[in-house]
């Protein structure tokens, strides 16, 4: 049983490696480029609407979407929310359709590797002190790991490499399991039983983007909040 | 006993151990973050938003133990090190 999507190997040219991976990573790129493409094409600015004209249907649906996050960043970063937004909200929606991928039978969500996963944690990682050093500055920023005492100086820096791979196993371990769960379930009693399941597996994708999301808005929080007790 | 049904039968109990053992400790903990994020709602609905999400994520991180126990638990029974070795050994 392939435990990664990794496994499946589609070209190989010397060291480089073509597997199931990265081309779902690019068909979710694709897909999420595209329909971004085809939903702003057309926009209808607030002074067509009072003139009568019709709003797209799909245009409802982002600007639902971006309200909604807006939303919860301004909730969890206050001031920061405008700036930290885009990043946040790509984060979500990459791995809340990699799931929803991942769910079609014949494909694999490509959080289900753990390389993936560790990527995306990486992006959160590199966040976290660069938005910390342009809000206070390179020295302030510094400083913040020697709270309370220089003694904690090792704990706070293993805290933050053990939160990074906590976010990457966590997402990883949670995408990996709902694939394990359904092939072992189709192997034991196919058919009917392993819809249910899969069901499951929509809400848990779902929750699991909004999960990282979160964590990483309120890994980035916690980076400035620290700084401005000073 | 050769030492590959050793190496199989140890691999397979420690599995079965780390998925038992990992789960009940999140479970509980879980369990409990639950009942107390309901008493709250109970008592103050409108906080409804910063509960549910302080509950999701305070939810993630206990979960992550239960996690780290499942990828163990996989990775002895699907991509064990030692077992791999020693099919390379036998095997030739």
């Amino acid at each position: 049983m392939e435990i990664t999507p990794d496994m499946a190997v589609y070209w190989r040219f010397g060291p480089a490696v073509l597997n199931r991976t990265i081309v779902l990573t690019w068909l979710v790129m694709v897909l999420l480029v595209g329909a971004s493409w085809l939903v702003t094409r057309r926009m209808v600015a607030h002074g067509d609407i009072l003139a009568g004209v019709r709003v797209p249907r799909w245009q409802t649906v982002l600007e639902a979407t971006v309200l909604a996050a807006l939303g919860q960043a301004r909730e969890i970063l206050n001031a920061d929310a405008g700036r930290l937004m885009p990043f946040l909200t790509t984060l979500f929606l990459f791995i809340a359709v990699s799931n929803l991928v991942g769910s079609i039978p014949g494909f694999d969500a490509p959080t289900g590797s753990l390389s993936t996963t560790v990527a995306l944690a990486l992006c959160v990682f590199v966040l976290v002190p660069a938005h910390g050093i342009m809000r206070v500055g390179f020295r302030a920023y510094l400083r913040n790991y020697l709270q309370p005492t220089a003694l904690m100086l090792p704990l706070n820096v293993f805290a933050e490499l053990s939160r990074t791979m906590a976010l990457a196993v966590r997402l990883f371990g949670n995408v990996m399991s709902g694939r394990m769960m359904g092939a072992i379930l189709l192997v034991i009693a196919p058919l009917f039983v392993p819809v249910p399941m899969l069901a499951l597996g929509l809400l848990l994708g779902m929750v699991q983007a909004y999960i990282f999301a979160v964590l990483a808005a309120v890994y980035i929080a916690a980076g400035i909040e620290t700084e401005s007790q000073h | 006993m050769d030492s590959l049904t050793i190496i199989a039968a140890s691999s397979i109990i420690a599995a079965g151990l780390a998925i038992g053992l990992g789960a009940i400790g999140p479970g509980i903990g879980e369990g409990h973050a639950l009942g107390r994020a309901l008493n709250s709602l109970a008592q103050q609905p409108d906080e409804a938003g910063t509960i549910t999400r302080t509950l999701f994520v305070g939810m993630a991180m206990v979960e992550s133990t239960a996690i780290y126990a499942f990828v163990v638990t996989m990775i002895l029974l699907f991509a064990n090190p030692y077992w791999n070795y020693f099919l390379s050994k036998v095997g030739g």
